[in-house]
């Protein structure tokens, strides 16, 4: 448990220091790098914790994106005061949501849960006069703090990031508190969880409802920093990616969480030297990450760890002999 | 304490249970018996809210609890242990039972992720509350290790220290010396004892013969879903109807 708070520490001092490093088009991948981190925690909270699937969390993503713009772009409302009506109305539609879908368990709750994330899309599609159709949305005005406007890539980074690592605090706060607690219980045995009177309906709701909120904040800020939504970018394909983001890093990590992240957002990029073959390459890693790995990079990064610190001590005894 | 009427349970053409009526007195700890397929678990689940009851209601302290889910009952603080131990595996045994101060707890899921002053204080109380638990079972030493990785015995210990968190003032346990060797089974036995001292009353469903005559102030007897018996272990054994149930006619 301090050994988190520890690791978090530290990767803050990392995230702060990163644009020493990395600029232009680089800093830019940092950036999805964060949103895509925000949504991956938001989701590892209910798929990692609760055991709850969701293959339409990019419609979450998406209604905070379009609410936000519609707000801003058409309505000329402030857009921290959009941001703010998006997360609401989101989190409203999700707790709505939440009671009758979260009753269905795996591959039926998989279905609706996909159902959902379509149906919004088509939504983002047909109702051309609000959304702008498949051509998208443009106009959206940056954020502005003060006389700060976040207009550049710099001041988007740490925008971003500062709520990326506010979410990341959240779910490592979460995961060693009576909630998480329960939530994992359910995510075990959710019969022995009701035994020890968890109340598995409610919480299972909650933790959709937060995720989505903080789905819609990414999906908020994803639409204030690009200026520029299309529905494209919140399709089921997204909703995958997600899912995958999660796996691969390791259910229950937030750390994991960032990793699958991270990995999933520079891998399309360092593809593209292999141009068409890129979606092999890539399907490859994946099905190999997921055979050796089970638990996920997280898990894989702990492993390594432990293979240096015992393979140093044999080195250290055989020094001795 | 506990009390049951006319509950029949039927399965499609399977009546699992038929018009059973059971009255379970406060302090006592109660043996369910009966050959396989008599009805003892289904009796369990209902009692427990996992089933609803085809007909018949359930009372606890006159209070009528008849589908009332479990997370409800844990709350007036009826719980149960599996058969199969229901571990929350990938969690440390602390975490387990934990877990089992769920009830007695308030932070909520906010509180939770923003860390506020009440609820570290809460997290505290909880702590030293679990150590209470596992020291009760005498498993303190295992408080770190992922449930998932301990022995069958050890489990048993684990989830009863588990149960024992909710404050049971009923506790059901469904076969709790299953898979014990004689040397844990006779470490449940004065675990059992210990509980009973505490206040608990316990209903146990078991087939362990000599641990169900030791420790049990009454005994009920049930048989192809009908209450057949209902007595002290001595007048169970000496129950012709048990005998007959139990070796088959002579």
């Amino acid at each position: 448990m301090k050994r988190d708070y520890l690791l978090f520490l530290l990767f803050i001092l990392v995230v702060l220091a990163a644009p020493l490093a990395f600029r232009g088009y680089l800093l830019n991948v940092l950036i999805f790098m964060g949103i895509n981190t925000m949504l991956a925690v938001a989701l590892n909270l209910l798929l990692g914790f609760a055991g709850q699937i969701s293959l339409g969390h990019a419609a979450f993503f998406g209604l905070g994106a379009y609410l936000s713009g519609i707000l801003t772009a058409t309505y000329g409302c402030n857009p921290w005061l959009a941001l703010a009506v998006a997360a609401v109305a989101v989190g409203l539609l999700a707790f709505g949501l939440g009671f009758p879908i979260l009753k269905l368990q795996g591959h039926y709750l998989a279905m609706a849960t996909l159902g959902f994330g379509i149906i919004v899309n088509i939504v983002f599609n047909e109702t051309v006069a609000y959304t702008g159709g498949p051509s998208g949305l443009s106009g959206i005005p940056n954020l502005r703090l003060g006389r700060t406007r976040f207009d550049g890539d710099l001041k988007n980074y740490y925008l971003i990031w500062t709520f990326t690592l506010a979410t990341m605090l959240l779910g490592i706060n979460l995961a060693h508190s009576r909630i998480g607690r329960a939530l994992r219980a359910i995510h075990d045995s959710e019969v022995a969880a009701r035994v020890m009177g968890v109340n598995a309906r409610i919480l299972k709701v909650q933790v959709f409802t937060l995720s989505a909120i903080i789905s819609a904040v990414a999906g908020s800020l994803y639409a204030h920093t690009m200026m520029f939504i299309a529905p494209a970018s919140f399709g089921f394909t997204f909703s995958v990616e997600l899912v995958t983001m999660v796996i691969i890093g390791g259910l229950g990590n937030i750390f994991g969480s960032f990793l699958g992240a991270a990995l999933l957002t520079i891998l399309p990029e360092l593809l593209r030297v292999v141009r068409d073959y890129d979606i092999v390459v890539y399907g490859l890693l994946l099905i190999v990450m997921t055979m050796y790995m089970p638990g996920g990079l997280a898990g894989g990064v702990a492993a390594l760890a432990r293979w240096i610190r015992t393979t140093r001590n044999r080195s250290v005894d055989h020094a001795q002999d | 304490m506990l009390r049951i009427e006319g509950i029949t349970q039927i399965f499609g053409g399977l009546r699992a249970l038929e018009n059973v009526s059971v009255t379970v007195r406060q302090g006592l700890i109660t043996g369910v018996i009966g050959p396989n397929g008599a009805g003892k678990t289904t009796l369990f689940n209902i009692i427990t809210g996992l089933y609803t009851q085809t007909s018949g209601k359930v009372f606890l302290d006159g209070t009528d609890i008849s589908g009332f889910p479990p997370e409800r009952l844990a709350t007036l603080g009826l719980v149960r242990t599996f058969q199969n131990i229901e571990m929350f595996s990938r969690m440390t045994v602390l975490e387990n039972v934990l877990v089992g101060l769920h009830t007695r707890s308030r932070s909520g899921i906010l509180a939770c992720a923003l860390k506020l002053p009440w609820h570290l204080a809460e997290e505290r109380r909880m702590r030293e509350d679990a150590f209470r638990r596992l020291e009760f079972c005498g498993i303190t030493d295992l408080a770190h290790i992922v449930a998932g990785a301990l022995p069958f015995g050890k489990c048993r210990l684990v989830e009863i220290a588990r149960a024992m968190a909710v404050n049971p003032r009923l506790l059901l346990m469904d076969e709790p010396a299953a898979g014990l060797n004689s040397r844990e089974t006779a470490e449940l036995e004065e675990l059992l004892r210990k509980i009973q001292e505490a206040g608990a009353t316990v209903v146990l469903v078991e087939h362990d013969m000599e641990l169900v005559m030791n420790i049990c102030d009454a005994i009920v007897v049930l048989n192809l879903g009908k209450k057949l018996a209902h007595g002290t272990p001595r007048q169970i054994q000496e129950n012709p109807e048990v005998i007959k149930a139990y070796l088959g006619e002579g």
